[in-house]
C-alpha cells in the first residue's frame, strides 16, 4: 500500500510538472500585458515533440542520443525521493537529501557531456557555462541544507520535514538564511532569469538553451520535461521544507486530499513570486553570476552560523 | 534552554540579531557610497525594531527612548546628512574598486567564528538565551573595524565608525538590557557631533587632496614621489 502511494505520488510529481512551468508561464504573460497561453500548453508542447522524429547529427556518439533518458530518469528518482503530499513514504527513507544533491549533478553531468558530444560551438560554450555555475552553486545549496540537517539532526528529507511538523511554529534565524540562499540557488540551477534566461536563443546569453540547440523530437521533449521537473523538485523542497503545513502525515483520503491542495496551493504563491521577480529583475551579467552565487554561499554560511551561535542549546 | 521553548519575542529578537549582522556583510561587500548609506539605515532600522521589541518583552520601558533616539540618529539623520555630502560632492557615480572582495568576505565570516569562540566562555555564565545575540554585536564591531580597514573612501569609513557604535549598542541591549540613560544620551549626543564634524573634515580633505580616497593621504610629503 504504501509503495503504491510513492509511486502514485513520483507519477503525479512528473505529470503536474508541465502544468506548474504553464502557469508560472501565464502568470508571467499577464503581468507583462501580453495574451497568455493556456495553462496546458506545455502539454501541448510536450506531445507534440515526442510525436515528431528526432534528427540527429552524424557525428553524435552514443552519448547524445541516451542522455535525454539518462537525464530524465535522474530526475524522475530526485522526484520519488522528495515528499510531495505526504511524509514517512518508503522511497522516501530510502534516500537522504545528499543523494538528491547527487542526483541533480548526475543529470547535469551528462547534460554537459551531451553539449560536449556534438562538437558545436554552443554545446561547449554552454557546458561550461553550465559547470561553472553549477560549481558555484552546490556548495551553497549544501550549505543550506547543512543547516536544516543540523536543525533536525538528520539528513533524511521526510524525518526532517516531520520534525519542522512536530516543533510547530518556531521562528528560527537559521531557517530564514537558509531559505533565502535555497531560493537563491534554486534560481540559478533552474536556469531563471538573473541567471540564465529561459525563453532566449540570443547566442551570447543563453545557459541551459545553449546546451540542447541540437536536440530534437522526443529527446527535446524528454529534456525539456526534465527541466520542468527539475524547477518543480526545487520549488517543493523549498515550500516542503520551511512552510510544510498541510502535508499528510497519515495515508487516510482526507489527509492526503488536503496535503495535494496545500502543495498546489503553496507551488502556485511561489510560482506568482517568481514570475513578479523575473519581471522585475533584469538578467545579470555572466560575470556577476559568481557574485551572486558567492552571496548565496554566504547566506548559508550565516545560516549555520546563526544555528551554532543563536539557537544552540545550553 | 532551546529555541523553542523561547516565546515569540525571544525568537523574533534572536532573528533580527541575525539579520543584524547579515546587514554588517551586506556593508562590507558594496562598492557604491550611496547604496551603502542605504544598508546602515537599514541595519539602524533593525536596531531599532529590535529594541522595541526587547522593550516591550522585558517591560523596561526606558528601552523605547533608546529606540527613539536610534531611529532619530542612525535611521534618518546621519544618512541623511551623509547622504546629502555624497551629492553634494558629486561621489555617487563613482565605484569603488573593492580588492579581494572574496578574502574579505571570509575573513569576516572568519571574524564571526571569532568573536562566538572569545564569548562562549561568557555566554556559558548564564541562562538568558538572549546573551546569545552577543557573539553577533561583537562581529558587528568588528566587521565594521573590517569595513574601515578595506574601503578606501573616507564616507565608508565613517559609516564603518558608526557601524562599530551599533555593535556597542546591540551588545548593551542583549547583555545588559541598555545602558544607564546618562551614559545613552551622552553617547548619542557623542555620535551626532561625531557625525557633525566629520561632515567637516570631508570637506577639508576634500580641498587638501582633492579626493575622499584616503590612500592618496599618503602622498602629502612634501616631495611628491
Amino acid at each position: 500500500m504504501n509503495w503504491l502511494l510513492a509511486v502514485i505520488q513520483t507519477l503525479l510529481f512528473v505529470a503536474l510538472a508541465p502544468l506548474l512551468s504553464g502557469w508560472l508561464k501565464w502568470c508571467k504573460c499577464h503581468l507583462q500585458n501580453r495574451k497568455a497561453p493556456s495553462l496546458l500548453q506545455p502539454y501541448r508542447d510536450l506531445l507534440k515533440l515526442i510525436r515528431k522524429q528526432p534528427v540527429v547529427a552524424e557525428h553524435a556518439s552514443w552519448i547524445f542520443t541516451r542522455s535525454p533518458y539518462i537525464i530524465f530518469s535522474a530526475m524522475v528518482l530526485a522526484a520519488s525521493v522528495v515528499p510531495l503530499i505526504a511524509v514517512d513514504l518508503p522511497t522516501a527513507a530510502s534516500a537522504d537529501v545528499i543523494v538528491l544533491v547527487g542526483f541533480f549533478a548526475f543529470a547535469r553531468f551528462f547534460l554537459a557531456l551531451a553539449g560536449l558530444d556534438i562538437g558545436t560551438a554552443f554545446g561547449g560554450m554552454g557546458a561550461s557555462r553550465e559547470m561553472t555555475i553549477s560549481s558555484l552553486a552546490e556548495p551553497a545549496m549544501l550549505m543550506a541544507v547543512f543547516t536544516l540537517t543540523m536543525t533536525a539532526s538528520t539528513t533524511n528529507l521526510s524525518l526532517a520535514i516531520a520534525h519542522v511538523l512536530n516543533e510547530g511554529l518556531v521562528l528560527r534565524p537559521s531557517f530564514i538564511f537558509a531559505m533565502f540562499a535555497l531560493v537563491l540557488v534554486a534560481i540559478a540551477e533552474t536556469g531563471r532569469v538573473p541567471v540564465d534566461n529561459p525563453t532566449t536563443h540570443l547566442e551570447l546569453t543563453m545557459i541551459h538553451e545553449a546546451m540542447i540547440l541540437e536536440y530534437s523530437g522526443r529527446h527535446l521533449a524528454l529534456i525539456e520535461w526534465a527541466s520542468q521537473l527539475k524547477l518543480m523538485l526545487y520549488g517543493v523542497l523549498i515550500a516542503n521544507i520551511f512552510l510544510p503545513w498541510g502535508i499528510a502525515r497519515d495515508f487516510s483520503l482526507h489527509a492526503l486530499g488536503y496535503g495535494l491542495l496545500a502543495i498546489s496551493g503553496k507551488l502556485a504563491v511561489l510560482a506568482v513570486c517568481l514570475a513578479i521577480s523575473e519581471t522585475l529583475v533584469a538578467k545579470m551579467r555572466l560575470f556577476r553570476v559568481q557574485e551572486y552565487l558567492s552571496f548565496a554561499y554566504l547566506l548559508g554560511l550565516l545560516g549555520m552560523l546563526s544555528h551554532i551561535i543563536l539557537e544552540a542549546s545550553r | 534552554m532551546n529555541i523553542e521553548q523561547q516565546d515569540f519575542y525571544t525568537q523574533a529578537i534572536l532573528s533580527m540579531a541575525a539579520l543584524v549582522g547579515l546587514t554588517s556583510f551586506l556593508m562590507l561587500g558594496q562598492g557604491r557610497l550611496l547604496r551603502l548609506i542605504f544598508v546602515f539605515a537599514l541595519q539602524g532600522l533593525l536596531l531599532t525594531l529590535t529594541t522595541a521589541l526587547a522593550a516591550y518583552s522585558l517591560d523596561s520601558p526606558h528601552l523605547y527612548i533608546s529606540a527613539m533616539l536610534t531611529l532619530i540618529l542612525k535611521v534618518i539623520f546621519i544618512p541623511w546628512m551623509l547622504r546629502r555630502q555624497v551629492l553634494l560632492m558629486n561621489m555617487h557615480r563613482d565605484v569603488e574598486a573593492l580588492k579581494n572582495n572574496t578574502a574579505v568576505m571570509l575573513g569576516g565570516a572568519g571574524l564571526m567564528v571569532f568573536s562566538y569562540y572569545v564569548l562562549h566562555p561568557i555566554v556559558q555564565t548564564s541562562s538568558a538565551i538572549m546573551l546569545n545575540a552577543l557573539a553577533f554585536s561583537l562581529s558587528v564591531v568588528l566587521l565594521g573595524m573590517l569595513l574601515m580597514i578595506s574601503h578606501r573612501q573616507a564616507v565608508a569609513h565613517v559609516v564603518g565608525f558608526m557601524a562599530i557604535e551599533n555593535g556597542l549598542f546591540f551588545a548593551a541591549i542583549v547583555a545588559t538590557k541598555g545602558m544607564p540613560m546618562v551614559v545613552e544620551l551622552g553617547v548619542a549626543f557623542d555620535v551626532l557631533v561625531a557625525a557633525v564634524l566629520f561632515g567637516i573634515f570631508f570637506f577639508h580633505i576634500r580641498t587638501s587632496i582633492d579626493s575622499l580616497d584616503v590612500d592618496r593621504l599618503n602622498r602629502l610629503h612634501e616631495v611628491d614621489q
